[in-house]
């Protein structure tokens, strides 16, 4: 009990701060408009009254805990998985956008990494406009991508999923360079010793020695890849996933809907990293990473 | 050079271009070794002797001069793969066993699954590390870590052995148990060896030849016959014929570092 208490006694008090805390905003946030009806009523708002008033608004400035997990449960558990209304359907719009989008992103960025690690033209040639990329803010860059690819005909599932990539393939590249290029010189000079083809050097070394850099690099650009997917959503009009739910929310000051997607997305986005963590641990310890 | 050769040097100059000018990490180099000896090349930091391996191996180009080894050009005799290298770190995959480390050169070169398999439990058996097959490297002290690294560079069966100082990074204890190891298999295998060492009494203890080096520029200043007996247990170092040669080494040790 101690043991258990040690462990996931600190998680507890400081999960327990914040959402206190969050109670506490929301009575800060919300009292002047409770205040403000109270007085067009004529009443007056004693401290019981203006908590509980507070904490229960139709259109908060700031839901708390408990509105949106009533939220959440009245769309999941209470939603059919098909209905429109339901934030599982909406999670799985988000999720499969990002998931195609993390496996394009994870393509691209593997491919230049071996393309930069080899040819050192483009190293230089392409790696500044790499950079560059992610220097342009994505908001500005994903309707283009959308009305673009919309007018060669392409849409739906795939101009998000690129969205996603656009994002992903970052940290894929930075990370897979850096371990495409960590074997030391001793483990280079053996295998020019053993008179190795660049074939073999780049399937028995760099590329085995690049993996726990690559593990570090996915999990950044699966959460990187959700942004992406969140993001495409906004400019489509908004029809289906979680960046729809985020907008509609916000064209009708739904703040519980708001939160209810955004943290539904946390958790998506939380699933989905530690899915990598997970596949992370075995693959290293299958290959002997891992003490 | 007679067919007893296994490397013949006549000239051997490498100098580095570097930003503070040239480097001259070997001047005029000539020596001869021949098959089944077993050579230490001694001397200070930047006396050439490891960029003297290398150029043996074709890790290095000299800029001068004519290398020969197993009678072809070192170019030539790497691509047919004519030695084993033992670097500084064992430089092991922590991703491979040992087994699948000792392997990997014979993966390389095309040899099949049975006879890797064989090779590799050799190669093992030669270096005493029978039962560490399916460990991974980590699990290893620095020292067996070494002697896989050993047991690797044998496993190919080439004739020639570069070491470059294998047990520098290792405790005394250690090290004094890897020289009577490694003096054994050189007895057994009969192998042309090159060694290169910081260590007085491990040149003498180990060596048929011992090669002086001195820096600036990195050149042969003395070549010694060891003249102890080839049955060598660890305590023959309290002999006085042992401290006779191992102060001739510093010697000339010394005497490089005066015209140096």
């Amino acid at each position: 009990m101690a043991k258990v208490w040690h462990r996931y006694g600190p998680v507890l008090i400081i999960s327990l701060a914040i959402g206190a805390f969050w109670y506490l905003a929301a009575i800060a946030l919300n009292a002047n408009w409770a205040l403000d009806r109270a007085e067009r009523a004529g009443k007056t708002l004693g401290a019981v009254e203006l908590v509980q008033e507070t904490w229960s608004q139709k259109k908060p400035r700031l839901p708390v805990p408990h509105q949106v997990a009533a939220e959440i449960y009245k769309t999941t558990v209470e939603k059919k998985i098909t209905s429109k209304r339901s934030l599982i359907f909406h999670s799985w719009v988000t999720m499969s956008s990002t998931v195609l989008g993390f496996a394009f992103g994870v393509g691209l960025g593997v491919g230049l990494s071996v393309l930069i690690v080899y040819f050192r033209v483009v190293d230089m040639s392409v790696m500044p406009w790499i950079i560059a990329s992610q220097a342009i803010p994505i908001l500005a860059i994903a309707p283009m991508i959308i009305v673009i690819l919309n007018s060669i005909g392409i849409s739906g599932l795939v101009p998000k999923a690129i969205i996603s990539a656009y994002l992903s393939f970052f940290p894929v590249v930075v990370g897979m360079v850096k371990g495409l290029r960590s074997p030391d010189k001793i483990q280079l000079d053996q295998m020019r010793t053993w008179n190795a083809s660049h074939s073999d050097s780049f399937w028995k070394l760099r590329l085995p020695a690049s993996v726990p850099y690559l593990f570090a690099s996915l999990k950044v650009a699966m959460a990187a890849s959700l942004v992406g997917a969140i993001v495409g959503e906004l400019p489509t009009g908004a029809v289906a996933g979680l960046g729809a739910r985020l907008l509609a929310g916000s064209y009708y000051g739904q703040t519980i809907q708001i939160w209810s997607a955004l943290i539904m997305a946390a958790v998506l986005a939380a699933v989905l990293v530690n899915l990598i963590g997970l596949l992370q641990r075995i693959t290293l310890k299958r290959m002997g990473f891992v003490r | 050079m007679s067919d007893n050769t296994a490397i013949s040097a006549r000239g051997i100059s490498l100098t580095f271009e570097t930003n503070d000018g040239p480097v001259h990490a070997l001047k005029d180099v000539d020596l001869d070794i021949e098959r089944g000896e077993f050579v230490s090349f001694i001397g200070p930091s930047g006396c050439g002797k490891t960029t003297f391996l290398r150029v043996i191996a074709d890790l290095e180009k000299p800029t001068a001069g004519k290398i020969s080894v197993n009678g072809q050009d070192p170019e030539t005799a790497r691509m047919n793969r004519a030695y084993g290298y033992v670097f500084q770190s064992a430089g092991l995959f922590p991703w491979r066993t040992i087994a699948k480390n000792i392997k990997l050169p014979l993966e390389i070169m095309g040899y099949d699954p049975e006879e890797q398999e064989e090779r590799a439990k050799a190669a093992l058996s030669l270096v005493e590390l029978d039962d560490f097959g399916g460990k991974f490297p980590w699990q290893l002290s620095g020292g067996m870590q070494q002697r896989a690294s050993i047991a690797r560079a044998l496993s190919f069966d080439a004739d020639i052995l570069l070491m470059d100082e294998p047990f520098g990074a290792l405790d005394e204890i250690v090290r004094d148990h890897l020289n009577e190891q490694l003096l054994a298999l050189w007895r057994r295998t009969k192998k042309t060896i090159g060694f290169v060492t910081h260590s007085i009494p491990e040149a003498v203890y180990l060596s048929t030849k011992i090669v002086v080096m001195s820096p600036r520029p990195g050149r042969i200043t003395e070549v010694i016959d060891n003249t102890l007996p080839d049955d060598r247990p660890l305590d023959i170092r309290d002999t006085p014929e042992f401290m006779a040669l191992s102060h001739r080494v510093r010697e000339g040790l010394r005497g490089g570092h005066q015209d140096g």
